[in-house]
């Protein structure tokens, strides 16, 4: 009889703790962030944890010095690489060898310079570490990240045990509710939008509800989002592009307006999301197979942006997530559509959490549980002047402009390579580039080898 | 399972590796992070594939001989002691070398064995000899289709002629370091390693 007493009043207990949870998380943090408005709590955190992070770099390099063993993080590289040409190089290569009256031939130490660039790709190329995480110049205190730092001292590992209690005990709780409201929430909100005829009212009101759900969903990911430059934000009508590094671009960029998403139709939990946005307001879901007939997809995309009236689409023209290190290859269908880029650059603060999504060795679901087990998420967009297609300017060129400008807004390296190498191989005409690169060398532009053989061979007694 | 334990290097292994090769501490664990990331199969070996995936090596017109060279004959595995021991032979010559005990033998990235290293990529039988044909192939890769059988062949005949010197038509590795001995070897077919 007491133990069903004791049940009892314990179940009242869970209960009245359930009632002040919800009521801290509505009132607390989703009523104001549904609003634009912030209590602060997030701003204090963060100052303590830069605090605490930037105790724990000087902690670490003081322990480093006295263990002279422990291993440097990457921070310039492995090698120092020779930025010449192959002209220039090939030239060094051969200033030594006495000259034919052309400058130019073969020679058996040319393959030096092949063989030196080859030797340097395998220690360190700039392709491959795009498609892993960044390696950090000083561990940021999450397990995670603890690859090349040993034990270094007492109270370091209690601050790193306080903040895995934090994280998986405190804040992950709250962040998965937000999630799951917010995600809730933009489902039947957009439903029921869905339900009015036509109208501006409607627009605005579908705006709302996907600001609000978005906002909800990133407090839920306690992201901290610093806008800049917000008088070039994208208009209507016009065509976003932003570099990419996770999913979770999409809700950092409509936490500050409304875009009409590109994608490809999902089954599934991402499928009921889709369908319901769609119902009010036009966002753009292709078809697996309609993906692949390029023509179809500019098309729609073309009707969507000449009808002026309608929400900016947003495009990410690398095609695939990169670790925000490097922008890469901007494919050019997204430039051939005509209207004005707006170009947006996106750059995390990589101490406070890994945002970049590592589709090959983690689903998505591990991957938010990951985002919402981080200390923050912290980012900084720049919001950059609109371009156009200039005269005479082909599709190509013009990526590579909108490309160059968002690398240098956002502070990441511009790379000519296609993001799409992570599981692609490289294309055999690059190959044939260089080798018609030394065949000009050796054998001249018109195709005639420098005049030489018979004085050579009376030389040699 | 555990399996990042089992791939971390032990202390010994890296006091083996920096005898043999002369690389740092702090360098050899580096290129172990390195090789564990190219090591997609996680098995603790790297195979032709896992460098063909490095595109500016497959760009390369001579990457497939370059990769050639860090598998020992036969085999289509390397592990890292392979790795490293490939690695070697691109470490800068450095003076304090000389002062080493002078019954050792010579080491990895002495001139002559950098030269002799260059050598195996034209020399693909292991004859000890470059031959017309190997000669070409060589020449064919580095090339592509950009020039005709014939220029190609007469660049090889050229190339045999002048290194050429005991009448074999064909360089041996003597020939191949007498052609190459004003070139500065030591800085063209080194890499600067950091730390």
């Amino acid at each position: 009889m007491s133990e069903l007493l004791v049940m009892e009043d314990l179940w009242d207990v869970a209960v009245v703790l359930f009632q002040v949870w919800i009521s801290v998380v509505l009132g607390l943090i989703m009523l104001p962030a549904m609003f634009g408005l912030s209590l602060g709590v997030t701003g204090v955190y963060i100052q303590i944890l830069v605090k605490i992070l930037e105790w724990a770099t000087v902690r670490i390099q003081r322990g480093r010095k006295e263990q002279p063993t422990l291993p440097l993080p990457l921070a310039n590289g492995i090698i120092e690489r020779e930025g010449g040409s192959m002209e220039e190089e090939m030239g060094e290569l051969r200033c030594s060898r006495p000259q034919s009256p052309a400058g130019r031939e073969f020679a058996l130490c040319d393959v030096f310079y092949f063989y030196k660039k080859g030797i340097e790709s395998i220690v360190d190329d700039q392709v491959t570490q795009r498609f892993s995480s960044e390696e950090l110049a000083s561990w940021n205190l999450l397990t995670r990240t603890n690859q090349n730092f040993h034990y270094i001292s007492l109270r370091l590992t209690i601050i790193w045990g306080v903040g895995v209690f934090v994280r998986y005990c405190v804040l992950f709780p709250l962040r998965i509710t937000l999630a799951i409201i917010g995600l809730t929430w933009l489902v039947i909100g957009t439903t029921l939008v869905g339900f009015l005829p036509d109208s501006s009212a409607k627009n605005w009101l579908s705006e709302l509800v996907h600001l609000m759900c978005y906002r909800i969903c990133a407090r839920g990911l306690s992201a901290t989002i610093h806008y800049h430059n917000k008088e070039n934000r994208p208009q209507k009508g016009g065509i976003c592009v932003a570099n990419h590094t996770t999913p979770i671009d999409v809700v950092i960029l409509a936490n500050d307006g409304c875009y009409a998403m590109v994608g490809q139709v999902h089954g599934g939990l991402m499928g009921i999301i889709q369908r319901s946005m769609l119902r009010s307001c036009p966002h753009v879901w292709f078809e697996r197979s309609e993906m692949k007939d390029r023509h179809a997809v500019t098309s729609r995309l073309k009707a969507h942006v000449a009808a002026k009236n309608k929400l900016p689409i947003l495009i990410f023209p690398e095609g695939t997530c990169i670790n925000n290190t490097s922008v890469m290859m901007f494919k050019k269908g997204s430039f051939e559509i005509g209207g004005t880029i707006y170009p947006v650059a996106i750059k995390y603060d990589p101490r406070f959490g890994d945002a970049f999504w590592n589709s090959a060795k983690y689903n998505m679901v591990s991957y938010l549980l990951r985002m919402m087990t981080s200390w923050a998420i912290v980012v900084n967009v720049w919001y950059l002047p609109p371009m156009t297609l200039e005269d005479g300017e082909d599709a190509a060129h013009f990526a590579n402009r909108v490309k160059s400008a968002i690398a240098e807004q956002g502070g990441l390296l511009d790379l000519a390579w296609d993001g799409g190498l992570k599981r692609a191989k490289v294309k055999d005409a690059l190959k044939e580039e260089q080798q018609k690169m030394y065949s000009s060398m050796i054998v001249g532009q018109n195709g005639n080898i420098s005049p030489e053989p018979h004085s050579r061979a009376t030389e040699k007694q | 399972m555990g399996s990042r334990a089992s791939t971390l290097l032990r202390e010994e292994e890296i006091e083996e590796i920096k005898k043999e090769t002369g690389f740092s501490h702090s360098q050899i664990t580096r290129l172990y992070s390195r090789f564990t990331s190219l090591d997609k199969g996680e098995n603790g070996t790297l195979s032709r594939e896992d460098f063909q995936r490095i595109p500016e090596l497959a760009i390369n017109p001579l990457g497939d001989r370059i990769i050639n060279a860090f598998f020992p004959e036969g085999e289509d595995q390397v592990n890292f002691r392979g790795f490293m021991r490939t690695l070697a032979h691109f470490r800068p010559i450095e003076d304090n070398e000389k002062n080493k005990d002078p019954t050792a033998s010579e080491p990895l990235n002495s001139r002559t064995n950098k030269l002799l290293f260059a050598f195996r990529l034209y020399d693909l039988d292991r004859d000890d000899k470059i031959s017309r044909d190997e000669l070409l192939q060589v020449l064919r890769m580095m090339v592509g289709v950009n020039i005709s059988d014939e220029q190609l062949g007469s660049i090889a005949d050229r190339t045999i002629q002048e290194a050429d010197q005991n009448g074999d038509n064909s360089i041996s590795f003597n020939e191949f370091i007498k052609v190459l001995e004003k070139v500065d070897v030591e800085q063209k077919m080194s890499i600067r390693f950091l730390h």
